[in-house]
């Protein structure tokens, strides 16, 4: 079983690297470029369980290490 | 098993007569992983083989010296039973490939190659070139590599306490990126790479191997499948957090008495570690590559052997402390494997899956490796240039405002301020000043240590710009005090198969060699770094100069910063006017030509030791020597440190702008209380020592009387935005 | 008096953490390893700057989920004193010891400067030693420096007292050219509710002796040392 989970810095907390990467494009000439934000995603490769139970355990997995969730978000996808 | 082509041959990069003797020295022909070590350890970067000759003209020796040239590191002794322990080495390709990474594992591996010598690192440095400041690439290029370094050297918690920075349209194509470590050891507790011990257990610690930085010319071979390419990736990635639990590992590691032999797996990996192990011993090894930690399936033994994967380690343990060693390195949570032992065969046997991957016999094999005698032309000497010979300026107040944020002599401070060069609390000179100074931990001892190099005077005279940029790093570490020892080098060149090359190179080494021999100054390390060459142009002849000296007692340092109103400014040595090579010259008059300033090695050595004679004595409140820039931009910088002027009389028969901006050798600007100039003076009359004052410390301006009066802080600002600006450019994140 | 210094993998200033401390008591303080699950008994717990873990992730997250700071926790919540500089101070946000997070600098980069700081509220012991209103001046060192804190938390932590230090000019003027790292409110370091946590991004520890440049550093170790015994 593979979770992938996406984690991203909250609407309203300053993201210098996104800023940096938005002012880069637009030096490129991608005029469309309003706003970039940036994050991660990690892959976790789980033993064979219950999908729900999979979910369950990476929420928690979240919760406790791979999100801060004072500044960040996280949003959880279950694969195959 | 894949036939050995000529083609195979060709892009492992031997030639038809190396392989030739390949074959006699095997007696057979090699497979494949034979012919992928033999590649390696008869590559330029593993034989030296068109330097060696000249490399072995250089002094390495002094009562100090330790250990020379030939280990992961040179030695040197630093009294109370403790040693330094230094070297310099490039990354130059892999910097311009991925600036960010191509830096940080060179930091990584010069750390690695201190502390395998049981040291613990105590400061970094590093010499960094890049193309001219307005090409497309500068600006990503500079902020990469910056970024690299302190990615690093901070996580690991090491002082990366200065170096320098050139900005030269030769480096457009080919950036320098040239990292130093120094390090700290007991004299009683050094540890050298000759494996020893028939039956010692051979082991392998440190991160696990991947496929990275394996030879790109083997990409052709038949063996491997059609996604090589993503199997490869040629650029190696750095994990600082691994090498800082690999440094405690090992040196909790060599408190004990376990270790034997102990070798870095630098550049060429498992084969050139293992292979420098043996022939130094002049023992042979037995190597079951089953047992090496593995990041990626279905690794091949050649490209276990060639694998550039970083934080590795190999040593020879006495038998029966594998078990002590591995609870170590467990405790580090790091990988550790017996993976061999030593035998009495004198060869090279690689074992794996049951089968024998390679076998090679060690001494012949190295005795064997190629040393060119290539030919070389020597540089005409060009001619030297006088005030009279060059116009001089309307007003040279802008001349100096022009030269102080000029991309020579703009401040670094954008650089620096990424890496955490105040770590492990012992930094007293931060960087900015002549040369940084590390305390030694708990003495009253300190280390004085500077980089130098100006490549356009070994362009224009190489035997001149190698002696200059060995006595620039003695002058840099004579004005705070310290008493140089010893220096390491890292030689950077174009095309040695190009006899004008060759001439430079051979050039700086003679230079260098008359500095070293005339200054007590050994050469006790270094590197070499050949082929800097895009579309036929060489970079600058570039032997980056590294130094290191001795303060007994740090509380007599001397900064460059003027210290106290009323202080009398003197100058130590004469002005010559020579402005052939300056960075006047190139600034102000657009002109890159004429002799670099002469080097009188007497004189430096004479002027050098009075002054740290009167630095002892505690008579000196300031110095700083004269480089770049000259007398005029030598004043400036003393100002913007201290934050106060100066008033300046020059009494000379040269014109202005040759006696301000002039780069002088063997000369210094020093500073001292009224009441001790009578005295500094007497000492420097008995010793027929050029000695002159030239002003007072004051006020808020510096002015040189009917010269110029600019304002301390104009100067600053022109001098703190230059590199800031350059690097606010779209496209230089 | 007794402390003890946490050390972390890849933590960095803890030696220069103990060197300071053993000056301002004259004993050395404990070195405690991070796999350890029980502390010393001690009068002062310190967490030293450093790249625990390497900083992945997140800076301070690792570290922030080791048994041993399962321990400080309590030990803090029971009302030992707790001094986080730095990676420690990184780790206490992510343990929920002090509130809010240390997000990238502003700038993106590195830095690596003395700071002048203002002693902005009365913690008599950590602080007590400066006047309220003092400038001082200690480095700072880091990355992730670049204090958040949500607009209500913001506000409770000003009207609370619990900003300990803020990033200003030499003069004592709050300025975003004196802010090295885009922190929210200039903010340097804070306290907990209860004031016996103390967090702070700059290194105190690196300017106790004239030689270094400085000695704000060795006056604040010396006077919380003296507030303790």
């Amino acid at each position: 079983m593979k979770a992938r989970v996406y984690i991203s810095l909250k609407n309203g907390v300053l993201d210098p690297q996104g800023k940096a990467i938005s002012h880069s494009l637009q030096g490129l000439g991608f005029k469309s470029v309003v706003d970039v934000r940036q994050g991660k995603t990690i892959d976790l490769d789980l033993a064979d369980m219950d999908r729900d139970a999979a979910e369950a355990e990476v929420e928690k997995m979240c919760q406790q290490l791979l999100a801060n969730t004072v500044i960040e978000n996280y949003t959880i996808e279950m694969l195959d | 098993m894949t036939e050995i082509t000529k083609d195979i041959v060709a892009e492992h990069g031997l030639t038809e007569d190396e392989y030739a003797d390949v074959l006699s020295i095997l007696g057979r022909t090699p497979n494949l992983t034979e012919l992928g070590i033999f590649s390696v350890m008869w590559s330029e970067h593993c034989s030296y083989k068109s330097s060696k000759k000249w490399l072995k003209t250089l002094p390495t020796e002094a009562p100090w010296v330790i250990c020379g040239p030939g280990e992961n590191a040179g030695v040197i002794d630093i009294g109370d039973g403790q040693a330094a322990i230094f070297k310099m080495e490039s990354h130059n390709h892999p910097s311009f490939i991925e600036p960010y990474q191509g830096a940080a594992t060179g930091v990584g591996g010069i750390m690695r190659d201190v502390f395998t010598m049981g040291a613990r690192p105590i400061a970094n440095m590093n010499a960094l070139r890049f193309g001219r400041p307005d090409h497309p690439k500068t600006g990503h290029l500079v902020s990469g590599v910056v970024a690299g370094i302190a990615g690093y050297g901070n996580c690991m918690g090491v002082p990366t306490v200065g170096g320098e920075t050139n900005f030269h349209a030769s480096y457009d194509g080919n950036i320098l990126v040239n990292a130093m470590t120094v390090g700290l050891a007991d004299t009683d507790n050094i540890f050298y790479s000759a494996a020893a011990g028939i039956g010692n257990p051979v082991v392998y610690v440190g991160s696990k191997t991947g496929r990275d930085g394996i030879h790109g010319a083997t990409m052709a071979s038949a063996e491997f499948d059609d996604d090589s390419e993503e199997k490869r990736p040629t650029v190696q990635v750095g994990d600082p957090f691994t090498e800082k639990l690999l440094l405690e590992a090992c040196l909790e590691l060599m408190a004990t008495d376990a270790i034997v032999a102990i070798q870095d797996m630098g550049a060429a990996g498992l084969t050139s570690s293992s292979f420098e192990m043996a022939d130094k011993g002049g023992v042979g090894i037995e190597l079951n590559l089953d047992h090496v930690p593995m990041r990626e399936e279905g690794m091949t033994p050649y490209e276990i052997m060639l694998s550039e994967s970083q934080e590795r380690m190999l040593m020879v343990l006495k038998p029966g402390r594998e078990e002590e060693a591995r609870k170590i390195f467990e405790k580090w949570e790091l990988d550790f494997s017996v993976i061999g032992k030593v035998t009495d065969t004198g060869r090279m046997v690689l074992t794996m899956n049951g089968e024998i991957a390679a076998d090679l016999p060690v001494a012949p094999l190295a005795d064997a490796a190629p040393e060119y005698d290539r030919p070389w032309i020597k540089t005409p000497p060009p001619t030297i240039l006088k005030g009279e010979d060059v116009p001089e300026p309307n007003d040279l107040g802008d001349v100096l405002l022009k030269l102080m944020g000029s991309s020579e002599i703009a401040s670094r401070k954008w650089i620096w301020e990424q890496y955490d060069h105040m770590v492990m609390g012992d930094t007293i000179q931060r960087p900015g000043g002549d040369a940084a100074v590390v305390r030694v931990h708990g003495t009253k001892k300190a280390l004085a240590i500077t980089t130098d190099c100006t490549p356009r005077y070994c362009y224009a005279d190489p035997e001149m710009g190698g002696a200059q940029a060995v006595a620039e790093t003695w002058r840099n570490i004579t004005a705070t005090g310290g008493k140089p020892l010893a220096i390491t080098d890292c030689m950077n060149f174009g095309n040695p198969q190009r006899p004008e090359i060759m001439g430079q190179f051979v050039g700086c080494i003679n230079g260098m060699r008359r500095a070293c021999t005339a200054l007590d100054y050994p050469v006790i390390s270094g590197n070499v770094s050949l082929y800097n060459e895009t579309n036929g142009t060489g970079i600058y002849p570039t032997p980056a100069i590294g130094g290191v000296g001795l303060l007994a007692d740090y509380s007599k340092m001397t900064t460059l910063a003027f210290k106290s109103e009323g202080d009398v400014v003197m100058l130590l040595g004469d002005l010559t006017g020579e402005l052939g090579q300056t960075i006047y010259l190139r600034e102000i008059e657009g002109r890159e030509d004429g002799a670099p300033p002469t080097v009188d090695l007497e004189k430096e050595r004479k002027h050098g030791d009075y002054l740290r004679e009167m630095i002892e004595k505690g008579l000196i409140t300031a110095a700083h020597d004269i480089s770049d820039g000259g007398l005029g931009v030598a004043l400036a910088e003393m100002a913007i440190a201290g934050n106060v002027g100066a008033e300046i009389l020059l009494d000379t028969a040269l014109p202005s702008h040759a006696a301000l901006f002039a780069e002088n050798q063997a000369c210094y600007v020093i500073t001292v209380k009224p009441d001790n100039v009578e005295m500094v003076r007497g000492f420097a009359l008995a010793e027929d020592i050029p000695l002159h004052i030239i002003g007072t410390i004051g006020h808020t301006d510096l002015k040189i009387d009917g010269v110029l009066t600019i304002s301390v802080s104009r100067l600053k600002n022109v001098h703190a935005n230059w590199l800031p600006d350059l690097m606010s450019r779209p496209g230089s994140e | 008096m007794k402390a003890a210094v946490i050390v972390f993998p890849a933590s960095n200033c803890d030696r220069d953490l103990k060197v300071a401390l053993t000056h301002s008591m004259g004993r050395e303080p404990d070195m405690v390893w991070h796999g350890d699950s029980e502390l010393p008994d001690t009068d002062l717990i310190a967490i030293p700057g450093g790249f625990s873990y390497g900083d992945y992730l997140r800076a301070g997250a690792m570290a922030a989920n080791s048994p041993i700071m399962r321990e400080v926790v309590k030990k803090a919540e029971s009302g030992t004193p707790v001094l986080a500089i730095c990676n420690g101070f990184q780790i206490a946000t992510e343990t929920g010891m002090l509130p809010g997070a240390l997000l990238r600098n502003a700038g993106q980069k590195f830095v690596c400067r003395d700071v002048d700081l203002l002693i902005t509220s009365q913690n008599e012991r950590f602080v007590g030693g400066f006047e309220q209103g003092e400038v001082v001046r200690f480095p700072v060192a880091h990355h992730d420096g670049n204090f958040y804190a949500d607009d209500d938390k913001l506000n409770e932590l000003e009207a609370e007292g619990q900003v300990a230090f803020r990033y200003v000019t030499p003069d004592g003027e709050q300025t975003d050219e004196a802010n090295p790292n885009g922190s929210r409110n200039n903010i340097a370091g804070i306290y907990n509710k209860v004031g016996n946590v103390l967090g702070l991004m700059p290194h105190p520890e690196r300017l106790i002796s004239d030689e270094l440049g400085g000695t704000d550093g060795k006056r604040f170790f010396d006077h919380l040392v003296n507030s303790i015994v």
